[in-house]
């Protein structure tokens, strides 16, 4: 605003009038920032996980946990509320085309003999959290125990929530690196993280290692899981799927 | 006659219908927006409401919808004309944000028009950040549109700059609670006559 505008004031006038248009400047710039933030994402991505996932070693409140990359699990559940299941009342069973249909109740898993894995976990979404220890019986031992008649070409993974499911190829089934976990982290496995039994699959995203299992059925095709009918891979390798390049596990 | 009844002109026409309306949706679709957001991303919420294909559904829709009150404010010639005076900033902002910097709360040091100047930018600043919120959440949702390396940089961009919405939009809430008079003018569309001298003295409705 100039003198002259300052000694002739219109009532009508606004002080605005003649004034810079920085509204459009900030705005504009806030898009740019957003653009530039695009560009610079990658580098700045793996300095923050690192830093952040430092903090979070010496952090007791958890709170750099809440922050974006800031490392650990996050919990996704595809139903309102999942019931609790303990070792009186969980029960697995493995039907289907075998020839001896199996149920195991808690205590019989842990009577079997136990693989511990330590690697990666990637979850499709983009969080990952390193070397983290899965415990259980490989997924083949109970497969062998029941039998698989020859015309069976695939699992298929029923989950206790009533909704999730998964899919395996039989040749996939079989990888020595996929466990039916009972404990992670060195811990019993928690209701959050899908205990007391959940599937692991260690080399693929973190979606197709279903959590809650109560049923494994053979079949003769793949049925797409839960999220598959949504567009996920059926084959989800970390890395070679869901047109993700992430590290494999 | 008491104090406490004003005559009516007393009261200073503030904002139009429209603009009340524009506002109230627009609130309401960002408020679905950080609701969901909280929904999807903090564990203790998610365990809790689970359903993660409703609520990311929810918050896809109310995101893409953000933008609509406001485009369809702009038929609005009151919605325009606030629109300008939230873009063109006067000697007098400057002063404003000097006085803000300092932490200087009177009055008489923040001259403002039908806006003050930390009004206006939090305007253009928040329009941006939710064209940027679109935009990359846009990227994250048509998951085949774009190569991964884009589909990582927007969840990236997307997470940090809903944290920084979340801390600005607490702010923009909290001074309205700090503010009855302020919400008064968004609630029915007028305010005192002695605020609008006071707030902003240099407007001249």
């Amino acid at each position: 605003m100039n003198a002259e505008q300052l000694e002739q004031p219109q009532q009508s006038e606004q002080p605005e009038e003649h004034g810079n248009p920085v509204g459009r400047r900030v705005f504009l710039g806030t898009l740019g920032l957003g653009a530039l933030g695009m560009i610079a994402a990658p580098p700045l991505q793996r300095g923050l996980e690192a830093f952040l996932g430092s903090a979070a070693d010496v952090d007791p409140t958890g709170l750099t946990g809440l922050l974006p990359n800031g490392g650990g699990f996050r919990y996704y559940s595809v139903v309102t509320s999942v019931s609790h299941k303990d070792a009186g009342n969980y029960r697995l069973t493995v039907d289907g085309l075998v020839d001896r249909p199996q149920t195991y109740t808690l205590a019989d898993l842990q009577a079997m003999p136990q693989n511990r894995m330590v690697r990666d976990v990637q979850c499709v979404t983009g969080w990952r959290v390193p070397e983290t220890p899965f415990e259980g019986v490989r997924l083949s031992r109970l497969l062998d125990a029941a039998g698989v008649r020859s015309t069976a070409r695939a699992v298929r993974f029923t989950c206790f929530d009533g909704a999730y499911t998964e899919s395996l190829t039989l040749d996939q089934a079989r990888r020595p690196d996929v466990l039916v976990a009972l404990r992670m982290q060195d811990k019993d496995l928690g209701h959050s993280h899908g205990g007391p039994v959940r599937l692991y699959v260690a080399p693929m995203y973190f979606y197709k290692s279903a959590k809650w299992l109560s049923g494994i059925t053979l079949t003769d095709e793949v049925q797409p899981g839960y999220w598959e009918e949504r567009g996920y891979d059926i084959d989800g390798w970390v890395g070679r799927s869901n047109g993700r390049d992430d590290e494999p596990t | 006659m008491s104090l406490r009844e004003a005559p009516p002109a007393a009261r200073v026409r503030r904002f139009s219908r429209a603009e009340r309306w524009v506002h109230r949706l627009t609130a309401l679709l960002m408020g679905i927006c950080v609701v969901t957001a909280a929904c999807l991303y903090l564990p203790e919420l998610a365990e809790l409401v689970g359903r993660r294909q409703l609520v990311v559904r929810i918050h896809e829709w109310s995101g893409l919808a953000l933008p609509v009150p406001v485009l369809a404010g702009l038929v609005s010639r009151a919605f325009r004309a606030d629109l300008r005076f939230l873009n063109r900033f006067g000697p007098h902002d400057r002063v404003w944000l000097r006085a803000a910097l300092r932490r200087d709360k009177r009055a008489s040091a923040r001259p403002a028009g039908k806006f003050n100047a930390g009004q206006k930018i939090y305007a253009a600043w928040i329009a941006g950040a939710t064209l940027v919120m679109l935009g990359t959440g846009l990227i994250m949702w048509f998951t085949h549109l774009t190569p991964v390396m884009w589909r990582t940089s927007a969840t990236f961009v997307h997470d940090w700059l809903a944290l920084t919405i979340g801390i600005v939009l607490a702010g923009h809430v909290g001074m309205a609670l700090a503010d009855p008079e302020a919400r008064h003018g968004m609630r029915t569309g007028s305010v005192s006559r002695e605020w609008a001298d006071r707030e902003h003295s240099l407007w001249r409705p």
